[in-house]
């Protein structure tokens, strides 16, 4: 097949991943070029051309899921702005002293916005679920039907899911939230919204943004500017150093552990744990560094979706700094929506007045994080997996809420100060354990390979951390594991300094050209030199694309 | 105000309520700090705090609390 055909075809994966030759060397500068060649009123139009284009190279037909949602999200949003003013004129038409009149006419108005609301999430959670989960529900079905020895069992369905359809289903959802919630009026503009849900870094693996937070930035774009095309060239190759240097150099060793756990010992297993951590981190975040860099060159702010996450001291903590659009997504339109109910109010009120200030608002609040989580685990696939995932953080967050209170009293009879460097540190550790082992459950060929992987940990049997087999077994070599470790630590000293406030990127462009070139070309030369490429080095795939 | 601070002072008391402007973004009060908060101003000032009224900048202050508490009390 040619690559005309193949891209007009729209399968042209490859470009899934924002480091693939075909995005960074030809998609993207062309994209650019194009951009800057055309008069500024055609700017905004060149974006959201070149990303319904990407997208199609990407997922052909099934464009038109993405064209659907803009189009029927569009419409929704029309509705329910007209009924937001049919609602004003008629409560303006009142006179001012009928006030009970008045409350009465906006509740009748706000149950017609919450039944247009309720469709609009409806439709579109629909499709969403039955694309993605019909397989998995129908393939459940046929075990419990074999469990209960009925020889019949239904086919499992193929289902065509376009590229992206998680994240920008989320998005468009939101989009609808913020219009019923009157945080932002609904677009007149389908273009406007079409750019906002399809801008092409952010289709593939998010961040996950918000009608407020890009929607005027992409729409009145403007010439690019070149303080803004170098800060953006600076973070793409920083995310390109964690993709090309550690996640696809990683990539060998994890498959190997994760696909025959059963032939290492357990340390081994642990070890393999920690290097799909750091793998998934920086696939994703450097991911991210590529999307925040390529919404610079364009002067468009996307929403950060990492902060340095291994300094977290609890897994709440590491939730706040880990997929951060994702999380704010769960908090803003399940865990508020899910307390602030009627019933949920009742519970808190009347449990605050039995169990006291903490364990009161427990209740509700578990409640709420329970269906947050799940809704998370279920978000990552459509796998029992995902699900237990999903358990596993709702039990570490309840858990934590839960011993909190008991924990701060032990701590006040030990005179523990929690600012304590050491007891930060033994925090920071104990949360990055936990997480490693969530990730471990998390990238398991299904939830029973986790179960054996985490009974395994325990084990002794097999090839261990220290024998000569283990690193020709898992397809490295030394030389693969110190340049990890350095590029780790250049991650690391970059996050501390983050951390700290500073941010390097604009303080690196800040420096005169002679230390900034330096700094550049080095970067380049050591993603040439120490990169996972040529023979020998299979890339991962784009880890979140596939969710 | 004054109100507002006891509210607060009755979920945690060792905070200074009087001078943070950041209880939110310094994480000093959590989600479940947050749900029982709006409980008790809610039964305090007979108001309803909507789910789209839960962002930092209404909760990072007493100011800011007091001046959410004032505006749905006017809106309603």
């Amino acid at each position: 097949m040619s690559l005309s055909s193949v891209l007009l075809a729209g399968r042209f994966s490859a470009m899934t991943s924002y480091f693939s030759i075909a995005f960074l060397l030809v998609f993207l500068p062309v994209s650019i070029l194009l951009y800057l060649v055309m008069p500024q009123r055609a700017k905004k139009y060149t974006l959201l051309a070149v990303s319904l284009v990407f997208f199609w190279f990407i997922s052909g037909k099934l464009i038109i899921y993405l064209l659907l949602t803009v189009m029927s999200m569009h419409w929704f949003g029309l509705w329910l702005e007209k009924i937001k003013s049919e609602s004003s004129a008629a409560v303006k038409a009142l006179p001012a002293e009928n006030r009970d009149e008045k409350k009465a006419l906006k509740t009748k108005y706000r149950k017609k916005m919450q039944c247009v609301l309720f469709f609009a999430a409806v439709l579109h959670i629909g499709v969403l679920i039955t694309l993605k989960y019909t397989p998995f529900f129908v393939s459940n079905i046929n075990s419990l039907l074999g469990l209960f020895h009925i020889s019949a069992s239904f086919e499992i369905p193929k289902m065509f899911i376009p590229i992206g359809l998680s994240f920008f289903s989320l998005q468009a959802l939101s989009y609808i939230t913020d219009v019923y919630r009157g945080t932002v009026k609904a677009d007149e503009n389908i273009f406007r919204l079409a750019l906002f849900i399809s801008f092409f870094p952010q289709i593939v693996e998010g961040p996950i943004c918000r009608y407020s937070q890009t929607a005027d930035a992409l729409w009145n774009v403007k010439q690019i500017k070149y303080d803004d095309l170098a800060l953006g060239v600076q973070r793409i190759l920083y995310g390109f150093m964690k993709k090309l240097v550690i996640a696809d150099r990683l990539n060998p060793a994890v498959k190997e552990i994760f696909n025959n756990y059963d032939k290492y010992s357990g340390a081994v297993i642990f070890f393999g744990a920690v290097l799909y951590t750091l793998q998934l981190y920086a696939d994703f975040s450097g991911t991210m560094d590529a999307v925040v860099g390529i919404g610079r060159i364009f002067d468009v702010e996307m929403p950060e979706n990492f902060r340095h996450p291994f300094f977290s001291k609890t897994i709440s903590e590491f939730w706040q700094r880990w997929h951060i659009t994702l999380g704010t997504w769960f908090k803003d339109y399940i865990f508020y929506p899910i307390t602030m109910s009627k019933p949920l109010k009742k519970l808190t009120s009347s449990a605050r007045k039995k169990l006291g200030n903490h364990f009161g608002p427990l209740l509700a609040g578990s409640i709420a994080l329970f269906c947050v989580w799940l809704s998370n685990g279920l978000w990552h696939g459509a796998a029992w997996s995902y699900i237990f995932f999903g358990m596993y953080h709702f039990a570490l967050i309840l858990g934590g809420s839960i011993i909190s209170p008991a924990v701060k009293r032990v701590n006040g009879l030990l005179h523990l100060n929690p600012d304590n460097a050491f007891y930060k540190v033994f925090q920071i550790v104990r949360s990055c354990l936990l997480v490693v082992i969530g990730e471990m459950f998390f990238r398991a060929n299904g939830l029973r390979a986790g179960l054996a992987m985490f009974t395994g940990l325990f084990g002794k049997g097999g090839v261990s951390l220290f024998d000569k087999e283990l690193l020709p077994a898992l397809g490295v070599d030394s030389k693969d594991l110190i340049i990890t470790a350095v590029t780790a630590a250049i991650i690391l000293t970059v996050s501390i300094l983050q951390e700290k406030g500073i941010n390097v990127n604009e303080r690196l462009y800040a420096k005169n050209v002679v230390v900034r070139r330096s700094v550049i070309y080095s970067l380049i030369l050591y993603i040439v030199i120490f990169g996972a490429y040529g023979a020998g080095y299979v890339p991962v795939d784009p880890m979140y694309a596939g969710f | 105000m004054d109100k507002i601070i006891d509210i607060l002072q009755d979920i945690n008391p060792d905070i200074d309520y009087k001078n943070r402007t950041d209880l939110i973004d310094a994480h000093l009060l959590d989600s479940l700090s947050i749900i029982s908060l709006i409980a008790e101003l809610e039964d305090t000032f007979d108001v309803t705090i909507p789910a789209v009224d839960i962002i930092p900048d209404n909760f990072n202050s007493v100011k800011a609390i007091s001046a959410l508490i004032e505006r749905l009390q006017e809106e309603d």
